[in-house]
């Protein structure tokens, strides 16, 4: 191959070796997603041959040197019906089955472990519920299903993994969720795909799936020693949450308790369930979601919390499944002083540690 | 006369250009710049577009280039975000928008219909002026360095993030929107009033059904993209909120505004060029359109489906579940007239007589570009397979196989058929049927690999990325590099033609349209007397009777 030049022949060589028409499959949605995919890509070229064929044959057929004078028709309304119906048909096929995907992908199952992920101008940073942070990776475990739920604190971004089949916009102000399960370990690439100012490109980084194991020990020699819930009543001690929301009974704040799931019905009278994105709201913007009741006293917290801080107060709140543990925070309230929030006593540590995990 | 052509010219030793038509008959700036003739404002608008067609597409070079290799190396991050918003903002709104409407559908339809000129024939000349101010007001941001938004504009980036002139740009796309707006109500009124006699809606030709539907869309559609800027630019200087999360506003409002215009200006860039399509075809097989009503009301159908499609761009953004299975299901029905197009245009070629001049070329290959664009697009409005391929590279070769592969190839098809009765020359036919293959292979080229590219994952608005995809990359910049070519070929042997081209004559196509049935270039007033329409569309055994006993009279 002396003839060919050689930054040519490698470029082919490297092309040939990484030949790929699709990307990995590596989550239970991909194969069902390529299976609908590889469907229109068939019944794509098939439409397209039949297009390519008419116009090739009628051209050689009715060329004007074979067929100098054009016979008028007019139309033909049974033929028109047939090529209305028929792409109908097979348009409402795709879109059945491409809700149903679609369904599917953004629903997550109940037992989903789930894992907040905050976009920001140019970094993906993830929260486990076991407090472990990082930047620009995910690491998950094989066969487990995982919900994200996406937050930006900028602009719009969007969480693509393209080994997953699954992509979900990240966006300020309002929590987005979206689920997967892994089925194949190694490392896959994870992108944001909306456009997000100058260092998209650079918003990159690496989806790793482990084994059972492996996500053992990664948890392990990655954890700072608190979990999510942790890191989270600690900041709802220094925010003196708890002097309003304590479990007294001249409390001027509802009780936090087994709040997370429960319908509540608010001063105006609306009905709503105390989902994440509600609490988040509630936090930010409490004006608006008085519990009936109660005083419109709260103050807003917007600006003072980071979203992960408010995700950090919302896998609090979650946890909250008795007003012991709202009293053992409010004992925490008592006894720290504010200028050091990080340092914290023994008990609530182990009540924490009993109580509260993932 | 050879078989293989339907092309009859006059006598080239004794065919003279009429002495007296639109071109000469006023001499000077001046008469082109107070101008009210429609053809002379087709004219302006021809020279404009292709001005930023260029600058547009040497922007998609730079891009091309840029791409060539993983790393950003060539251009800054930053210098590349700006060019590929730039490449989009031209192109979009100073180009495909304006295309063939404002050229093509300005010079011919008051022809097609028998009128004189346009019905307001003053405003035709405002929304020159209007588009060549904002073309200046684009040009002057990209010199006074540039906008960085991508030309969707989205919020928050483009309210808080960015500093570059973000107001200057949505300040020209206003007044762009301003100028189709009047373009799109001149040809609605002029299509309801200006009709000659016996031209009833139904034996309009489909040129003037598509661009009444588009007409619709236009004036419809773009005041919501005027309103849509210019909140978005009173949150940059004011912060009213609309868009502002912290200020109570929606982040996502601004999306549905965007789309609510900017998916139905799809079909406003396509659907005049299908009309351009269902001349052509008809012209050069010597048949009547298969299905004339299908097609027309088709044109009717997609421009009232298309106003309910706009959220399937944002099936991912967190919409409701249920929200995205309707307007998926409203993309269905979209997609189906466009199939009924293509396969009637088929079939009109069946038992035809058909000849491979250019135009019709560039019309074969806008059939098959096309049917690939309109079917990837279902790939995109079905929901499940969306969030895979939604914001890579996917997309990117969908829009550009349906705006380049479809639209410029009717534009330039449009151009090529229309170009003997603009200029009174022909164009040379060899070296144009040249350019129109060039053009479709190094389109196939360029945007191909850009499916396979988006399938791997690869996203949009990348100026770095991962290796692998490099070798795609180097495929699409190397077609993209046959397609300028093919784009610079026409505007070579177009502007030779202008002096040495061969004289046309009235109909050198033979096509039936009434715009054919008057000297080329046509005088001011178009047609000597009013013209009367006593025939269908496409009925080409009225035309040859009319030349037999032409042939006769002369006898």
């Amino acid at each position: 191959m002396s003839h060919i030049s050689p930054v040519l022949w490698q470029f082919l060589v490297k092309w040939m070796t990484n030949f790929a028409l699709y990307p990995p499959e590596a989550s239970t949605i991909a194969p069902q997603m390529d299976a609908l995919y590889f469907f229109m890509v068939l019944v794509s070229l098939i439409g397209l041959t039949i297009v390519i064929l008419l116009i090739v044959s009628f051209s050689i057929l009715y060329s004007r040197k074979r067929h100098p004078k054009a016979v008028q028709i007019e139309g033909s309304t049974l033929l028109e019906a047939t090529w209305t119906i028929i792409p109908l048909g097979l348009f409402l096929i795709m879109f059945v089955w491409g809700a149903l995907i679609y369904f599917r992908v953004f629903t997550p199952p109940a037992n989903a472990m789930n894992i907040y992920v905050v976009g920001k101008q140019w970094m993906w940073k993830a929260e486990h519920p076991g407090g472990q942070h990082e930047i620009n990776s995910l690491h998950i475990p094989v066969d487990q299903p995982i919900q994200l739920t996406l937050i930006s604190q900028d602009v719009f971004h969007s969480f693509s993994i393209p080994a997953f089949r699954v992509k979900r916009e990240a966006i300020p102000g309002r929590y987005t969720t979206v689920w997967f399960q892994a089925t194949a370990t190694g490392t896959y690439h994870l992108f944001c795909t909306q456009y997000c100012g100058t260092n998209h490109s650079a918003m990159i980084g690496d989806v790793v799936v482990l084994s059972a194991d492996d996500y053992k020990k990664w948890l392990a020699s990655s954890t700072s020693g608190d979990s999510l819930a942790q890191n989270g009543e600690r900041l709802f001690a220094s925010l003196s949450c708890a002097a309003c929301h304590n479990t007294r009974p001249d409390a001027r704040g509802p009780s936090l308790a087994n709040v997370y799931g429960s319908k509540l019905t608010l001063s105006s009278g609306e009905q709503i369930t105390a989902d994440d994105a509600y609490l988040r709201e509630a936090i930010l913007n409490p004006s608006q979601h008085i519990t009936q009741g109660y005083a419109p006293i709260m103050p807003t917290y917007q600006g003072q919390v980071s979203e992960e801080g408010v995700i950090a107060l919302v896998e609090y709140i979650k946890h909250l499944d008795s007003d012991y543990r709202i009293q053992q925070t409010t004992t925490t309230t008592d006894l720290l002083p504010e200028s050091q929030p990080t340092a914290k006593p023994a008990a609530t540590k182990q009540a924490a540690q009993g109580k509260v995990n993932p | 006369m050879s078989t293989s052509t339907i092309v009859s010219l006059p006598d080239q030793s004794t065919a003279r250009i009429p002495k007296m038509n639109y071109l000469t008959k006023e001499n000077g700036l001046l008469s082109w710049l107070l101008t009210s003739d429609h053809k002379r404002i087709a004219t302006l608008y021809l020279i404009s577009i292709t001005f930023f067609f260029f600058i547009g597409g040497a922007l998609a070079g730079l891009i091309r280039l840029e791409l060539l290799t993983p790393q950003s190396d060539l251009m800054a991050a930053d210098t590349y975000n700006k060019v590929f918003t730039m490449h989009g903002v031209i192109m979009v709104f100073f180009f495909l928008v304006p295309s063939v409407p404002a050229t093509l559908g300005n010079f011919f339809i008051p022809m097609m219909i028998g009128a004189k000129d346009l019905a307001l024939p003053k405003i035709n000349l405002l929304s020159w002026y209007l588009y060549i101010v904002a073309g200046f007001m684009a040009i002057f941001t990209m010199a006074a360095g540039g906008v960085d938004t991508g030309w969707t504009f989205t919020t928050p980036l483009s309210t808080h993030y960015l500093n570059t002139h973000v107001i200057s740009t949505g300040l020209a796309i206003f007044v762009a929107g301003f100028s189709s707006i009047f373009t799109g109500l001149n040809f609605i009124v002029t299509i309801h009033k200006m009709r000659c006699p016996g031209m009833t809606w139904f034996r309009l030709p489909l040129f003037v059904w598509a661009h009444y539907a588009a007409s619709i869309l236009m004036v419809l559609g773009t005041p919501v993209l005027a309103i849509t800027l210019v909140l978005v630019v009173l949150e940059r200087t004011v912060h009213i909120g609309v868009f502002d999360p912290a200020l109570g506003g929606d982040p996502l409002l601004f999306q549905h505004l965007f789309w609510f215009y900017s998916h139905p200006a799809v079909y406003i860039m396509i659907l005049p060029g299908m009309g351009v399509i269902s001349e052509v075809i008809s012209t050069f097989s010597r048949k009547r359109v298969f299905g004339y009503t299908a097609v027309a009301f088709s044109s009717v159908a997609i421009a009232v489906f298309g106003f309910f499609v706009w959220a399937h761009h944002m099936f991912i953004m967190g919409i409701s579940n249920y929200a995205a299975l309707v307007f998926s299901l409203l993309t269905m029905l979209v997609a189906v007239p466009s199939a009924i197009k293509i396969f009637n245009w088929a079939f009109t070629l069946y038992k035809g007589s058909i000849t491979f001049e250019t135009p019709m070329l560039y019309a074969f290959g806008f059939m098959g570009l096309f049917t690939i664009g309109g079917m990837t697009g279902v790939f995109l409005g079905t929901t499940g397979t969306d969030i895979h391929l939604t914001e890579t590279y996917f997309i990117v070769a969908h829009f550009h196989f349906v705006m380049v592969g479809g639209m410029l190839m009717a534009f330039l098809s449009g151009i090529h058929f229309w170009w003997p009765k603009w200029t009174g020359r022909m164009y040379p036919e060899k070296i144009s049927q040249f350019a129109a293959v060039v053009t479709f292979i190094g389109f196939c080229f360029t945007f191909f690999p850009q499916f396979i590219l988006g399938t791997l994952g690869m996203p949009r608005r990348y100026a770095a990325y991962p290796p692998e995809f490099q070798v795609l990359n180097v495929f699409s910049t190397a077609g993209a590099t046959i397609l300028g070519v093919g784009y610079l070929l026409p505007i070579l042997y177009l502007t030779w033609s202008l002096k040495y081209g061969e004289i046309a004559g009235d109909n050198p196509w033979q096509a039936t349209g009434l715009e054919w049935q008057t000297q080329s270039p046509p005088l001011t007033e178009n047609f000597t007397e009013l013209p009367i329409m006593d025939h269908e569309a496409y009925d080409y055994e009225w035309l040859e009777n009319k030349q037999a006993k032409e042939v006769a009279s002369v006898q």
